[in-house]
């Protein structure tokens, strides 16, 4: 078999100061994957440090969101022709020598997307604020009704997509708060979809739970997502 | 007619004019005004022809017919409201693919211009690009 090409594709916002670390991390896998940075419209020196550091840099001319900025690496990804992507946040908090996890299903054929989950052995594994873990469990229990599929970590960030679904992902793909929403976008294009367990560090990273007001808004623009994304049919052409 | 009647005349009538004129300097698009016009036409309308307006009002119930007018302007008000919301919606997912597409034509021009001997000239699209890069956008949004 050809041998797979891969690309890790990191979002960035604000994050000059984590992305050498991350790249480090990155570049000690054997794997021999390409990097690519998507510069969420950062206020800092992302960009700058990131081309210093010798990866693929794709600069948005403003802030997209994660969402957003997830979708340009996926283009990116389809554009130069990747067999599989790997989403690997630029703030550090998943561990490039678990990307192997990800791959397996993908490459023996039996998932099209796997997600890296935290829990997806009981008692394993890393705990948040009770507030977000709440908050978690409340979107695995809507994903799980709506989908009629059980995810442990609907809003695990660490993916890896073989080529059939960076297609779709690249123009089809939530914005703003995507992770648990794009679960319910691979189901309707029938993609498979696993999960693996992960470690992963304890950064908390996105939606802070001290910030209440924007936690609640999180809560009730990813419901809102979920229930009108189980409505929707696939887009024609895709 | 009471004042209230020369009033609604009034403020429909200028309200029209001023739409009108809007579209006439291309401050508001024809596609934009259509729904407005509808709004200022059919006001004015039910403010000039006194009978129309108290039919429609008991049709709806009303018993004061000068409400009516108000019930009216609501309901286009919130049509035309719904219909911006549609179109900001729009505009912000074209905003979003013209802003991947640019980011990662930019990159593309980057790749390109590295594979070019050194020393070579900018062409202009290069320029552009690194402008881009440098993060510095002229004219602003």
């Amino acid at each position: 078999m050809q041998r797979q090409r891969i690309v890790a594709i990191v979002p960035a916002y604000n994050e000059a100061a984590s992305l050498p670390h991350v790249v480090r991390d990155l570049r000690s896998s054997p794997l021999g994957l390409d990097i690519v940075v998507v510069d969420d419209g950062s206020k800092d020196e992302t960009s700058v440090i990131a081309r210093q550091l010798g990866v693929a840099v794709v600069t948005l001319p403003f802030n997209l969101g994660i969402g957003g900025a997830h979708q340009t690496g996926f283009q990116y990804a389809v554009e130069w022709g990747y067999d599989i992507a790997v989403q690997f946040d630029g703030d550090g908090q998943h561990l490039a020598r678990e990307i192997p996890l990800l791959l397996g299903p993908i490459e023996n054929g039996g998932a099209d997307v796997v997600v890296g989950s935290r829990f997806a052995i009981k008692g394993h594994g890393y705990r948040g604020a009770p507030a977000r873990r709440a908050g978690g469990v409340m979107l695995s229990v809507l994903v799980r009704l709506l989908s009629g599929h059980v995810y442990t970590d609907v809003t695990s960030g660490f993916r890896a997509l073989n080529a059939r679904a960076l297609h779709i992902a690249a123009v089809d793909y939530p914005q703003d708060f995507p992770e648990p929403e794009s679960l319910l976008t691979f189901r309707r294009y029938n993609l498979r979809v696993s999960e693996v367990h992960t470690a992963m560090q304890g950064r908390v990273g996105g939606i802070s739970s001290i910030n209440l007001w924007r936690a609640a808004y999180y809560m009730i623009k990813v419901t809102l997502a979920l229930c009108i994304e189980r409505l929707r049919a696939p887009l024609r052409g895709v | 007619m009471g004042r209230i009647d020369l009033v609604a005349i009034v403020v429909s009538a200028l309200l029209l004019g001023y739409i009108i004129e809007s579209v006439r300097r291309r401050r508001l698009r024809e596609e934009y005004s259509i729904l407005w016009l509808a709004t200022a036409a059919v006001l004015l309308l039910l403010s000039l022809v006194r009978p129309a307006l108290s039919i429609l009002a008991s049709a709806l119930g009303i018993l004061t017919p000068v409400n009516a007018l108000f019930v009216i302007g609501f309901a286009f008000m919130t049509i035309i409201l719904l219909h911006f919301s549609m179109v900001i919606s729009r505009l912000s997912r074209e905003n979003r693919e013209l802003a991947q597409r640019y980011a990662l034509l930019v990159y593309r021009l980057q790749e390109e211009r590295a594979l070019r001997e050194p020393g070579e000239p900018d062409d202009a699209v290069t320029v552009v690009a690194r402008q881009a890069i440098t993060g510095h956008i002229e004219g602003g949004v």
